[in-house]
């Protein structure tokens, strides 16, 4: 087949520009230790408010430093919606939900996950400074989607 | 019928007045005339939803109960009806002209029609009365009623009978030239439309196995995560099901018009061979983000989506090549003198050239998008819809209307109404969707939540203020732009018909000469097209499998929830 030669080129460096693209990711995945969600159980929408954790959602102290937020994402809000720990704490977020599909994105994070009924979501966050951070639904849920949010209070 | 009189008598040559019957004709019209109807209510609609962010709401947010149900009509009508509708107008045409017969079937052609309008009306009925307020994805359990669903069934069921009608059309051509390469334009039709009836099986057994039926309540229950899944196998396929249309006039009407040729029959053909391969095994990178679906599965959807991304990158090379061989014909010099040298007064043209502009950083923002890491900061925020409206919202909507500025005055036999006027409409696209691109991304990278009434939100940050009023700007100088192309169009529609033979010879559709390179020397591999569907299919089995492996059993726990 005849391909002129400034393409081929063209089309080489294209590739060459995709494998770097790529190997950028996997070094940002290593490095930085990123991790996307990922199976954590699961849980019928109907039996989310009557079965442990869920039944009791808060904030838990569970080790040195370490918290864990287990969390309901129901219409229209978060429960809790303010969750205060202390600056250096490795907070797991642990959410479901007992209706339609919700989401989580805290601001100035990488903490950005689906709650979809029938599945447990679970993501974790070292939060090292003291400050407030933002967190939304970003999926749209009904009416009251814009009114659902909340705050992690890092003391 | 009127189109009798028009097919006989602008006809150049016979062939075109036996290739173009009354009896589908008037199909190519009606799916144009949908789809146009579609955008034109769809994308004046959007502008309540961009000035919403500045707090100012106007009628008709009245007959809408809601910001939302204004979303969904909004998403349904561009996402679905505008592009199915122009697909099956434009790629049947080019399909005909292609093979250089009429389709085979005028019973699928007007089907096809029906089915299109029926599902659109269906849906509309079912979106006014509030019963569907779930938006274009419809992610249950959020349960609409099943006349929805049935109106989705409807509008895929109309892209299907064209595929079958184009498929039959290929087969007919293929007995009578049972040893000839494909022709060009013939190939990079039904390439599109096999692509897009693999992609759509997905939503197909998504609505016709779990969600219909559960509608009905013949089903309890039904499983989000599950569902979510089938939607993205068909959900990332299908814009490039809107966006191949706007190809084919990029590759076969564009060089032509600018006075330039094609470089390559064979890249050309290589092109859409890995648009039909690999446009549907990465449907998890919308779902980066899902607790049910295993991360190392993710990981592997990122590295199809990047080889995805390839043949719009020899496509930007190709296509600029194009343009500079009609530059430097039409007497352009230097580096970029073949620039200044394209027919920048040939609306047509314009709005195509902006559109690809625009494109170029629809695809880097998508490269964005589909970038694992960097997907956590920008998933499901604003950020995402700045990136669609710069590619489906630009390079494929601001193309179409190029398309429109001599497609339709072809198909009605009249010129084209003030192509001062549609200069404008095309500037004004790409300017405005630059300004509200802008502050939709800058609020996304500041976690703005997407399809969120943020005028009404209960929460702000610093840093939103600005970026709303960008979008509203950007939305609302879109809007007087698609304002311009209807004056343009109906200008059009009530103008005198072409009567000389010059009037009609300067509506002669900008048909394509053969690449540079033709098809003599390219693989004769890309023709086999069964093969390449075949290894299409397994591309998908191979890329959903583990996925559904790793999955199972379903969890079919959720019941039907109405939350408007």
């Amino acid at each position: 087949m005849k391909i002129d030669r400034f393409e081929k080129i063209f089309m080489l460096l294209g590739v060459g520009v995709l494998i770097a693209g790529l190997i950028a990711i996997a070094i940002s995945v290593i490095h930085y230790g990123i991790h996307l969600p990922s199976p954590d159980g699961r849980i019928a929408p109907a039996e989310v408010r009557a079965t442990s954790p869920f039944d009791e959602p808060g904030v838990y102290e569970t080790g040195d430093g370490e918290y864990e937020v287990i969390m309901l994402a129901e219409t229209w809000r978060f429960v809790p919606d303010e969750v205060r720990v202390p600056a250096g704490s490795e907070v797991t977020f642990r959410i479901a939900s007992p209706d339609v599909v919700h989401g989580m994105l805290i601001e100035k994070t990488a903490v950005n996950v689906m709650i979809i009924p029938g599945q447990i979501s679970e993501v974790t966050h070292t939060f090292d400074e003291p400050g407030e951070h933002l967190f939304v639904c970003h999926e749209y849920c009904g009416t009251g989607h814009h009114l659902m949010s909340g705050r992690v209070v890092v003391e | 019928m009127s189109t009798a009189a028009t097919t006989v008598n602008h006809a150049a040559t016979r062939d075109e007045a036996h290739v173009e019957t009354d009896q589908q004709m008037w199909t190519i019209k009606g799916q144009l005339i949908t789809s146009l109807a579609a955008l034109g209510l769809g994308g004046f609609i959007g502008m309540f939803q961009a000035i919403e962010r500045i707090q100012i709401t106007l009628p008709p947010f009245g007959p809408f109960e809601n910001y939302y149900q204004g979303l969904t009509f909004h998403g349904v009508l561009l996402a679905f009806v505008f592009t199915f509708g122009f697909a099956n107008s434009f790629v049947s045409w080019t399909t005909m002209r292609g093979f250089g017969r009429p389709l085979r079937s005028n019973m699928l052609a007007q089907g096809s029609f029906w089915l299109l309008l029926g599902g659109t009306v269906l849906g509309a009925i079912i979106l006014t009365l509030n019963e569907a307020t779930v938006l274009f994805t419809f992610y249950a359990p959020m349960q609409a009623h099943s006349t929805f669903y049935l109106a989705a069934v409807f509008l895929v069921l109309s892209t299907w009978a064209t595929l079958a009608n184009i498929v039959l059309t290929y087969r007919a051509w293929r007995a009578e030239h049972p040893t000839e390469a494909v022709p060009l334009m013939g190939f990079v039709s039904i390439t599109t439309y096999i692509m897009w009836g693999l992609a759509s099986l997905g939503v197909a057994i998504l609505v016709l196995g779990m969600l219909l039926p559960w509608s009905l309540g013949i089903m309890d229950n039904t499983d989000p995560q599950l569902g979510r899944t089938l939607f993205w196998l068909t959900g990332h396929a299908i814009v490039y099901f809107w966006l191949l249309p706007v190809y084919i006039s990029w590759y076969m009407m564009i060089p032509k018009q600018v006075g330039g040729r094609l470089y390559s029959d064979g890249l050309t053909r290589f092109v859409f061979i890995l648009f039909l391969l690999f446009s549907i095994p990465t449907g998890l990178h919308h779902q980066y983000t899902d607790p049910g679906i295993h991360e190392g599965m993710k990981s592997i959807h990122l590295l199809l989506t990047f080889v995805i991304f390839y043949p719009s990158l020899i496509t930007a090379f190709t296509i600029m090549a194009a343009l500079e061989h009609g530059g430097r014909r039409a007497g352009g010099k230097g580096l970029f003198g073949w620039v200044m040298a394209l027919p920048w007064n040939n609306p047509a043209v314009v709005a195509q050239l902006l559109a690809m502009l625009v494109f170029t950083l629809g695809g880097v923002t998508g490269l964005v998008n589909a970038s694992l890491t960097v997907n956590m900061v920008i998933h499901n925020t604003a950020f995402v819809p700045g990136h669609f409206h710069l590619t489906v919202g630009t390079a494929v909507a601001l193309s179409v209307l190029g398309i429109c500025y001599w497609f339709v005055p072809y198909l009605l036999q009249k010129p084209l109404f003030s192509p001062k006027l549609a200069l404008w409409q095309a500037w004004l696209w790409a300017i405005g969707v630059l300004i509200f691109s802008r502050g939709q991304m800058s609020g996304g990278l500041d976690a703005q939540p997407r399809r969120t009434m943020l005028g009404e939100a209960s929460y702000s940050l610093p840093g939103w203020e600005v970026a709303n009023w960008l979008t509203a700007i950007g939305g609302v100088v879109m809007t007087i732009s698609g304002l311009l192309f209807f004056v343009v169009m109906i200008g059009t529609f009530l103008n005198k018909r072409a009567e000389t033979p010059e009037e009609r010879g300067a509506l002669d559709p900008p048909m394509p000469d053969p690449p540079i390179h033709d098809h003599r020397k390219s693989w004769k591999v890309f023709d086999r097209l069964g093969f390449w569907t075949l290894v299409a299919f397994i591309l998908i089995l191979i890329a959903y499998i583990p996925v559904l492996m790793l999955y199972l059993p379903a969890e079919f726990s959720s019941p039907g929830v109405r939350v408007w």
